[in-house]
């Protein structure tokens, strides 16, 4: 055990060309997917927040349940869009980076889309005289919103960014785990224990656990530092 | 800017229910311009919901409210609001009153020295670049007061301005209220200080329970109110006249 720590710290420390590899193939899918997932997210929550449409409600309920959904259904549904069969078979990119963007994205957009949709909705509330009186119109008021809540939607992309970055049910369905090509942090940890090749496995989770730790920390300043400065 | 005036405002049998209960009962009245007008009335008799329908931000039940020059979306208000409790964005205080000044449809370049003077005139320049949310009420009062200065309304409601306030805060308000009427605003204001009532108005409308039971002239009112509600109003503020 502890000749495995030692050996995961060699990695570490000698920066490991694969080990690189992985890490930044992982940053790169995961970072990605977030930014698509907020692209549509964020507006959609603040459409959702300020505006008025029947089954409003239902749809609120719904993207809810959809923040806890398994990574593996995920990964198996875009498996079924992707694959050559599929819908979206002539793509070609089952088994490549792009699918575990668009697997990722998929699976965080109703994280980004819930989370903002409950920050725009509690300045709404606030705001919406004050918007009305103005003059300001709905898609006005929204935009008013998104800028105004900012902070609030930086803390939500980054638990998006949390969550792509340490799932591994939905990457390992749609990139196949293959070497050099789909292999990141979150499968190679599970490939390689299964394997009992622990020094990998053991410089990957302390990385990984070290990213989510500064997600962590980076929301809980941005909070900090927006509600001294804004209230 | 078109010239028409959107005074006056004539309210024909407008009642507003809400939770069951009428709130706002059959309320037909004319706001004309000039006089500045003066909502008094005891808590929740409808004070603050009547200035909300007049200034469209609740739809009446019933009845019909009806500018001389009906407000189309997108084009800019001539009328402001200043609620009971000031909502200011997350912003600097500058940011608030240009935001106003945008939403107005004002280009980028006319808003600098608008937002100077409108900060000016409350006594906040100095206070800028604060965030709007950690000013102190009275500090937010004036600012919101700022907003509406620089959208030039030509009607301005104004929804207890002074509650919560000290009196040196107070009278700064006063004066900026003042300013508003002598810039030639249509002020409507709703108070519970008969003092600023008399300060600041020409015409007092008392409400009570959703009804408009009197509107008479300041000192008419206030020496000779033709109404017993009115009458019992003044002496349970005012007990030793
Ligand atoms: N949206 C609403 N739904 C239900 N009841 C409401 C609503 N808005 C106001 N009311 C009720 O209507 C009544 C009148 O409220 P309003 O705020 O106009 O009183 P007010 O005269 O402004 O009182 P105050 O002097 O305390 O400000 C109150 O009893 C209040 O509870
Ligand atoms: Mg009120």
């Amino acid at each position: 055990m502890s000749e495995a720590l030692s050996a995961a710290l060699a990695l570490l420390i000698g920066l490991d060309s694969k080990l690189v590899e992985i890490v930044l193939l992982s940053l790169r899918v995961s970072l990605s997917a977030v930014a698509i997932a907020a692209l549509v997210g964020l507006p959609l929550g603040a459409a959702i927040a300020v505006g008025r449409f029947p089954g409003r409600q239902t749809v609120i309920v719904l993207l809810n349940a959809l923040m806890g959904l398994p990574p593996v259904v995920v990964g198996l549904l875009v498996y079924l869009l992707l694959s050559r069969a599929g819908p979206l078979g002539a793509l070609g990119i089952l088994f490549t980076p792009s699918a575990m963007v668009v697997a990722q994205a998929i699976l965080i957009l109703p994280i980004i889309a819930a989370l903002s949709r409950q920050a725009i909705e509690d300045a709404w509330r606030e705001y919406e005289e004050q918007l009305c009186s103005l003059g300001a119109g709905r898609v006005n008021a929204a935009l008013t919103l998104l800028w105004d809540t900012r902070f609030s939607l930086l803390t939500t992309i980054l638990a998006g960014f949390g969550r792509a970055a340490a799932e591994v049910g939905a990457v390992m369905i749609v990139g196949g785990n293959i070497d050099g090509v789909t292999r990141v942090m979150t499968t190679t940890i599970a490939l390689e224990t299964s394997k009992g090749d622990l020094p990998l496995a053991l410089g990957l989770g302390m990385i990984l656990i070290a990213i989510v730790i500064a997600v962590n920390a980076a929301a809980y300043l941005t909070k900090e530092l927006a509600q001294r400065r804004y209230g | 800017m078109s010239k028409a005036s959107i005074l006056p405002l004539r309210l024909a049998e407008v009642s507003f229910a809400a939770g069951g209960r009428t709130i706002i009962d059959r309320v037909s009245l004319e706001i004309e311009t000039g006089l500045s007008t003066i909502i008094l009335g005891a808590n929740g008799a409808g004070k603050s919901v009547l200035m909300r329908l007049m200034h469209g931000l609740l739809e009446p039940s019933s009845g019909r409210i009806d500018w001389n020059a009906p407000e189309r979306p997108g084009v800019p208000r001539k009328q402001a609001m200043v609620f009971q409790r000031p909502v200011m964005l997350r912003r600097s205080a500058y940011g608030n009153v240009a935001y106003a000044l945008k939403i107005a449809g004002i280009p980028e370049p006319r808003r600098a020295a608008l937002v100077r003077e409108a900060l000016e005139s409350v006594g906040l320049s100095h206070l800028a670049r604060r965030s709007a949310r950690v000013l102190s009420g009275g500090e937010q009062q004036r600012l919101a007061l700022a907003r509406a200065w620089a959208l030039h309304p030509e009607v301005l409601f104004l929804d207890e301005p002074t509650a919560s306030l000290d009196p040196s805060a107070t009278r700064e308000i006063e004066s900026v209220i003042k300013a508003f009427d002598a810039a030639g605003t249509k002020v409507v204001m709703a108070t519970h200080n008969l003092g600023q009532a008399r300060r600041l108005g020409d015409e007092i409308l008392f409400l009570d329970q959703g009804r408009v039971v009197e509107r008479s002239p300041v000192e008419d009112f206030f020496s000779k109110p033709q109404s017993a509600q009115a009458a019992a109003f003044i002496k349970g503020q005012l007990p030793w006249i």
